[in-house]
């Protein structure tokens, strides 16, 4: 395909494209709550009212506000609507025919800040464009940035573009994406391998599923670019298979792009040539660490191995392998065609960018937000998400999953970015963040997470495998007041120990929750050692 | 002419090497999926999904058609089953209802409808009802934590789950 075809299908496609689009979230969340049924509703309304040569219904990715789905948004006139039913889906319709009596479902604020504070690089089509159909995606742009890449840069070019961009690992470890790119690069060889990791396994994350479900073409491009800089001629995208609706738009989009030329054999008549499989997961967190995922895909158990060898050097049937989380990767595009100086002059120092976040628990807006890092925990607490749910009080906010920590309303200020994180004893993590409030026991969340990460362990190196189960049982004995101060020691020893000598990431990270919580909330510690019986009857 | 027959008679004997002894039609979608991988042995995983898929669950029968059919050790085989989460070793209720304990909806209360509906049934979590009606299972994050509690009822994701209406659903397919 040559640059003028893609650009005259895009030119078809807006031409076809009705003036007024009615946009109807069609992810997991909203058609759960029925949205299925209201776009159904809606699409014979148009069709009843005979405004079919005006309106059109579109069924769209996630917009965001996920707590108060299905959302409904009429554009260009940005008028939402909340919670909107299939009964009241058709008044919708008619009052864009002009018979608005009142009967129409709630109308959100699309200039509230959970919507004006969001800066969408990542998520700028989501909810704009049906995720079915690749000329929706042309249409606003799409894969001009990969023709752009294989005609007019060079490998070490895109490479050297995505360094200065200051892009890190957007799965949590927050590695330097070019640096990994250039590893991969430089290794020498015909085979190369790039792994989109879509195993987003961290408890109260979601910002990868909705990507996928919501704009597969933009992850396709990210990986094909990454394909070209690195050298490599295969993809794997290895994605949950708790993601049913993710996988089945990633296939469609895959064959769509095998349709028009733009994944295959010489893609836009270059010698380039790049294939994209799926592999589908099956329910282990411990596979979204690299070398587990490698394990994976090879057909075996998901047991990490020691790294060095890094995958980048050898890693998919021991060949050079570049894996990038899927927002990372949905970054890309972006960054190539606005340039890296463009991404770089946003966020902080050390923290370039965008970071999607899933902002989820005890708080009144729930749902995904894509904001420029170095925005403080304040901002997005108090001003996008609209304070605790119920009028409580924030006690928490815990980022990070299982890996990271929990950060006291005392401290809403931290700016949210990689360093800042990580020093006040949490981490970045993947982007799930919950807010937990004055109800919640810190010591029962600490105990939560260590139930996950011994359930999820592999097994494979005993500070983990034991160390999991011993810290569980003493949270365990601490919360059935049978503890005492030296099972409080013991407790912090081990934690410290299963932290410096784990073999991964997991038995690494696991011990994480509890030395925060221990570190911000000894007070609930000590109170339960208090209500221990014998210790009572010592006195 | 002897040459035709010759052909024809070694052609039957490969398609019997691979059919199940039972002729059980579902083997031939195992089949179709092996040989759809080229019977590469790193397409393990995706025909454990498949056989999860049309049998159900894994039975021991099942593991050892594929390990034949990809020519693995049936260790390898039962190791990668129980290592994943969403291989069942062990035939499922009729109807299955998974309670998502991600933290979301663990902070909104997932625990408590996890403890209600165990006592509804009798039963705790990864377990069967005796009359093979209903199965509960716990989800580590099945990623709809804006509904949160969130629960899937035979494959389909249901959000803002209180325990009376999880205890309602069950109950009726208990009754049903």
């Amino acid at each position: 395909m040559e640059l003028n075809e893609l650009l005259e299908i895009g030119e078809k496609e807006r031409t076809r494209q009705k003036e007024i689009r009615v946009h109807c979230c069609t992810s997991t969340g909203c058609l759960a709550a029925n949205s299925g049924d209201v776009k159904k509703n809606m699409d014979k309304a148009v069709k009843d009212g005979g405004l079919g040569d005006r309106v059109e219904v579109v069924g769209v990715g996630c917009m965001g506000f996920c707590g108060k789905g299905p959302l409904v948004q009429v554009d260009p006139e940005e008028t939402l609507y909340e919670e909107v039913t299939p009964e009241k889906a058709a008044s919708i319709i008619e009052a864009i025919g002009g018979k608005d009596n009142g009967g129409t479902p709630v109308k959100g604020d699309v200039r509230h800040p959970f919507f004006a504070r969001q800066m969408r690089v990542v998520r700028e089509n989501t909810g704009k464009i049906d995720p079915e159909r690749i000329e929706e995606y042309i249409a606003v742009g799409g894969y001009q940035s990969l023709y752009h890449v294989i005609h007019e840069m060079s490998p070490n070019e895109v490479v050297d573009e995505i360094s200065k961009s200051g892009l890190r690992g957007r799965g949590g470890g927050g590695f330097p994406t070019g640096l990994k790119w250039a590893t991969v690069a430089k290794m020498p060889g015909d085979q190369k391998y790039v792994i989109c990791n879509g195993d987003e396994g961290d408890p109260g994350a979601f910002m990868d599923r909705s990507v996928l479900e919501s704009d597969p073409h933009l992850v396709l491009e990210g990986m094909a670019i990454a394909a070209y800089a690195v050298g490599a001629n295969h993809g794997f995208i290895y994605v949950r298979a708790e993601y049913p609706l993710a996988i089945a738009r990633l296939e469609k989009a895959i064959k769509q792009a095998k349709k028009y030329g733009i994944l295959g054999s010489q893609i836009f008549d270059s010698p380039f040539d790049f294939k994209i499989d799926i592999r589908i997961g099956a329910g282990a967190f411990v596979c979204g660490e690299e070398t587990a995922l490698i394990q994976s895909i090879e057909g075996g158990r998901g047991n990490p191995v020691p790294r060095p060898p890094y995958p980048a050097q050898s890693g998919l049937w021991g060949a050079p392998t570049l894996i990038n989380n899927v927002e990372s990767l949905a970054n890309i595009a972006a960054i190539i065609k606005r340039g890296a100086e463009w991404y770089a002059g946003i966020g902080t120092e050390n923290s370039k960018g965008t970071k999607i976040f899933a902002l989820t628990g005890k708080i009144e807006n729930n749902g995904l937000i894509e904001v420029p890092m170095g925005i403080t925990l304040r901002e997005i607490v108090e001003e996008m998400g609209g304070g605790v749910s119920g009028g409580g009080t924030v006690k928490a906010i815990q980022t990070g999953g299982p890996s990271g920590g929990c950060i006291p309303a005392s401290m809403l200020d931290t700016p949210v970015d990689y360093d800042s994180l990580t020093k006040v004893g949490s981490m970045m993590g993947s982007g799930g963040m919950v807010v937990m409030d004055q109800d919640t026991s810190m010591v029962e969340v600490a105990r939560f997470y260590m139930e996950f990460c011994r359930e999820e362990s592999c097994g494979k190196c005993i500070p983990c495998r034991a160390g999991t189960v011993q810290l569980y049982d003493l949270l365990t004995k601490i919360l059935n007041k049978q503890a005492t101060q030296a099972d409080l020691e013991k407790m912090e020893n081990l934690c410290n120990m299963v932290k410096d000598t784990s073999l991964c990431g997991l038995g690494m990270t696991a011990p994480n929750p509890v030395l925060s919580t221990l570190r911000y909330f000894k007070e609930e510690y000590e109170a339960l050692l208090q209500e221990n019986p014998l210790l009572a009857a010592r006195r | 002419m002897e040459t035709a027959t010759v052909e024809t008679k070694a052609k039957k004997s490969q398609n019997d090497k691979n059919s199940h002894p039972s002729s059980d039609k579902r083997f031939k979608q195992l089949d179709i999926t092996m040989k759809r991988s080229q019977y590469r042995q790193d397409a393990l995983i995706e025909v454990l999904h498949k056989a999860q898929e049309v049998f159900g669950y894994l039975e021991d029968d099942v593991m050892t058609y594929v390990a034949r059919g990809l020519k693995l050790p049936l260790s390898r085989v039962y190791g990668v089953a129980t290592f994943y989460h969403l291989f069942s070793l062990k035939p499922g209720g009729e109807h299955t209802c998974v309670v998502c304990m991600g933290t979301a909806c663990y902070v909104k209360g997932g625990g408590q409808v996890v403890e209600d509906v165990e006592k509804q049934l009798s039963i705790k979590a990864g377990e069967t009802t005796p009359d093979g009606k209903v199965s509960l299972m716990v989800a580590r994050c099945i990623g709809a934590c804006g509904i949160a509690p969130a629960v899937v009822f035979d494959g389909n994701v249901a959000g803002k789950q209180s325990s009376e209406m999880v205890v309602a659903k069950v109950k009726g397919w208990q009754e049903g």
